[in-house]
């Protein structure tokens, strides 16, 4: 009895408690309409310290405008950073990659059309870069850091010691391949664990033998868009490399946010490594050496034979991207506009970004490039973006968040074997 | 029942708790208000929240839209989720299967007095200690086939690829979940061994028992509760378990350690599904209840009388 008597009694403390705190809730006012003071969140590692002389810079010229900025590890970002903007909680300045997830924010009226506020920067601006930040015509988010394609990075005194040359074919590439793995060289660093490293392949693979309308089909949700025979054939390679070994026997275990693939490549473990152009830091810090000695070359993806895609066309991230938020008070939007218009991207940052060893996405650098440090790869990198026909966005972030983890998912599994090319399309078709 | 309740009974008498209208001589109800305010508001209404998203379809931006119990068919229905659920079967009953005996020889070897066993206790101790993110980053670096262990030893068979292939990397996170855990279980047994009254192992002695009758005969029915007590927690622990594994492995390569609670994460975190990831939760929930009421039951710990009757 006692006992029962006990649970009657809790029972009615929890739904008072329940239906005071629903009570709370159902009177809880709109959030966002006053100002409460300009704020930013902002990414560490990479480019951290230019933002940080960025905001700086602004807080001491606008003192009565200050921007209050918080600091986030990239992943712990990417998982808050969408309930806030879905429950009104978004900072002033939203820090995305564009894609899906700016589309999204866009149908939601999460974000404010930047359009006439930034017409000036626009102008200076890589248009290929630029369109990713433009929804229907309209800028709803504009570049703020360095380009980042996708480069097939090497490791010269490896490839000298086995006597290969660096291969312009995808043909040659597995030739290449099977030599160095012969020599007891893993062929090519890929960090499996991470998974997103994996999309690289892909991306190139589908580009350089269908062109870019391939995955643009998938954009679109065209019905069966992923048995394209050049998604099926780009599919098909990856595992004609697995099976020959290019990738090592353990890629699954190599892990890119301890850049545990760059150290393969310059510790001459590896010969090659499709990465992010965001890697060249790591290897200037790691192994200053080797990039002095020139030991570390750079190249363009292979052609595929009789590939319809472009062999300039780029994969990677065009940049990361400033967006406004549609809950901020006007007075913050106001702020965070003339943020953006006079600080993104000004002379500073473009000397700072040059400086640390990447590109950022303006018209017309190559004087300034010439006169740098790493002025052969800075040129490069610049060239690759400046002349790209196409610049596609990393397939993770163009898509909506469900399917880019079904897509991951899926592709980790066609890594390991686990899946056929057939059972790969079957189950992103089903996605769309 | 009459067998069970009577010494029961007799307890209660002997302490003068059965007198009618005794029910105000324990500290009042509203005691427990504080407690009760709390596991409201921060567990059961987030929990009856989690039930509504169920039949609610929400991608983290703009407002739910009902769903109905469309997100239930697609879950259940779901590959991944079912080998997460086939998955985390598996962990629990492998967690338990391994960690039981390891720690229960393990507390009973701390339960002696001497001065080298209590060493050793201190650096068994010591796995309990650190956060489950260090672990998993510790192992991630000790496992790695390239730079790890077996390159810093020249042990070439430890330069496996530990968490990269499917058929490997559940057993290796069964052995860090279960090396960082068997030292909180065996200091349950420790203390389990040392309430054993001494005169018991005495009087076994002048019977002429050995070691290994000793252990079965008085060591063990003796621990039953604190078996009972610890199979629970591994168990139910093991069906929630989340940050080790996410750091080490973050479910791969592929599904291969993607069990429920990561299953859950990931869907409502990464894929912003917030209505199947409810789903997975509310799941979780009644498994977890289910099991942690069904062991209580079923070892019929729920009426633990003291096992020292007649000592």
């Amino acid at each position: 009895m006692r006992l029962s008597n006990g649970r009657r009694t809790s029972a009615a403390v929890v739904a008072v408690a329940v239906a005071g705190l629903l009570a709370a809730c159902g009177e809880g006012t709109q959030p966002g309409q006053a100002s409460a003071g300009t704020t930013a969140w902002a990414l560490t590692g990479g480019s951290e310290e230019m933002f940080r002389a960025q905001f700086d810079a602004w807080n001491t010229e606008n003192p009565d405008q200050e921007i209050a900025v918080d600091w986030f590890a990239n992943d712990a970002y990417k998982e808050k950073i969408r309930t806030s903007v879905g429950s009104g909680n978004a900072p002033t300045l939203i820090y995305s990659w564009a894609g899906g997830t700016l589309a999204d924010y866009v149908a939601n009226d999460s974000v404010v059309d930047l359009t006439d506020d930034t017409r000036e920067l626009t102008e200076r601006l890589i248009p290929s870069v630029a369109a990713n930040g433009q929804v229907d015509g309209k800028t709803y988010a504009v570049p703020n850091t360095q380009s980042q394609p996708v480069v097939l990075y090497y490791n010269q005194e490896v490839l000298d010691a086995a006597g290969v040359e660096v291969p312009t074919t995808y043909d040659e590439l597995l030739t290449t391949a099977g030599t160095l793995k012969d020599q007891g060289v893993i062929p090519i660093a890929l960090a499996g664990q991470s998974v997103w490293p994996e999309l690289m392949w892909i991306q190139y693979l589908t580009d350089r033998i269908g062109g870019p309308e391939v995955f643009q089909a998938v954009l679109d949700g065209e019905e069966g868009a992923w048995s394209d025979p050049a998604v099926i054939e780009a599919t098909t390679k990856i595992q004609e490399l697995v099976d020959a070994g290019a990738f090592g026997d353990s890629f699954g275990s190599v892990n890119a946010d301890q850049n545990a693939d760059t150290a393969l490549v310059h510790t001459g473990k590896a010969a090659f490594i499709l990465q992010g152009s965001w890697v060249y830091p790591n290897f200037l810090n790691d192994a200053p050496e080797l990039v002095e000695s020139g030991g570390l070359g750079y190249t363009t993806f292979p052609a595929v034979d009789g590939g319809a895609g472009d062999p300039a066309n780029v994969v990677g991230n065009p940049s990361n991207f400033w967006s406004v938020s549609a809950s901020a008070s006007a007075e913050d939007q106001a702020t965070a506009k003339s943020f953006v218009a006079s600080e993104v991207l000004n002379d500073d940052a473009v000397d700072e970004l040059l400086a640390i060893g990447t590109v950022p996405p303006i018209s017309g650098l190559e004087d300034k490039i010439e006169q740098q440090d790493d002025a052969d790869y800075l040129s490069f990198v610049y060239g690759m973006v400046r002349d790209a026909p196409h610049f596609q966005l990393s397939w993770d972030q163009a898509l909506p968040a469900a399917q880019s983890q079904a897509l991951l998912d899926n592709l980790s599994q066609l890594f390991l074997g686990q899946i056929d090319p057939q059972q790969f399309s079957d189950a992103m078709n089903a996605t769309l | 029942m009459s067998v069970a309740t009577s010494p029961a009974a007799l307890t209660q008498t002997r302490q003068g708790r059965g007198a009618p209208g005794s029910r105000a001589a324990g500290p009042s109800i509203w005691m427990a208000g504080p407690a009760l305010l709390l596991f409201g508001v921060f567990a059961v209404v987030p929990l009856l929240g989690v039930v509504v998203l169920s039949f609610m379809s929400w991608d983290g931006l703009g407002a739910p839209v009902w769903a109905g119990a469309e997100n239930w068919g697609r879950t259940l229905t779901d590959p991944v989720t079912q080998n997460a659920m086939r998955l985390t079967v598996v962990l629990s009953v492998a967690s338990w299967l391994f960690q039981a005996p390891v720690s229960l020889l393990l507390g009973v070897f701390m339960a002696g007095r001497q001065r080298y066993r209590a060493v050793l206790s201190v650096l068994y101790f010591l796995p309990l200690l650190f956060s489950a993110a260090a672990v998993a980053i510790a192992y991630r670096a000790l496992l790695d086939p390239n730079f790890g262990l077996g390159t810093a030893l020249g042990v070439s068979w430890l330069s496996q690829d530990w968490i990269g292939d499917p058929d490997l990397a559940l057993w290796v996170v069964l052995f860090v979940v279960s090396w960082s855990f068997v030292p909180f279980h065996s200091l349950l047994y420790q203390g389990g061994v040392r309430q054993i009254p001494k005169s018991m192992y005495e009087a076994a002695l002048l019977d002429g028992a050995g070691r290994a009758q000793q252990f079965f005969h008085i060591t063990l029915p003796q621990l039953k509760y604190t078996i009972v007590t610890s199979s629970t927690l591994m168990i139910v622990g093991s069906l929630t378990y989340f940050d080790l594994i996410f750091v080490l492995t973050g479910g791969g390569p592929g599904n291969a350690t993607r069990i429920l609670p990561l299953d859950m994460y990931l869907t409502g975190f990464r894929s912003y599904d917030m209505g199947k990831a409810s789903v997975i939760a509310v799941v979780l929930v009644a498994v977890g209840l289910a099991v942690s009421i069904g062991l209580n039951r079923f070892s019929g710990a729920n009426k633990m009388d003291s096992q020292m009757e007649g000592v």
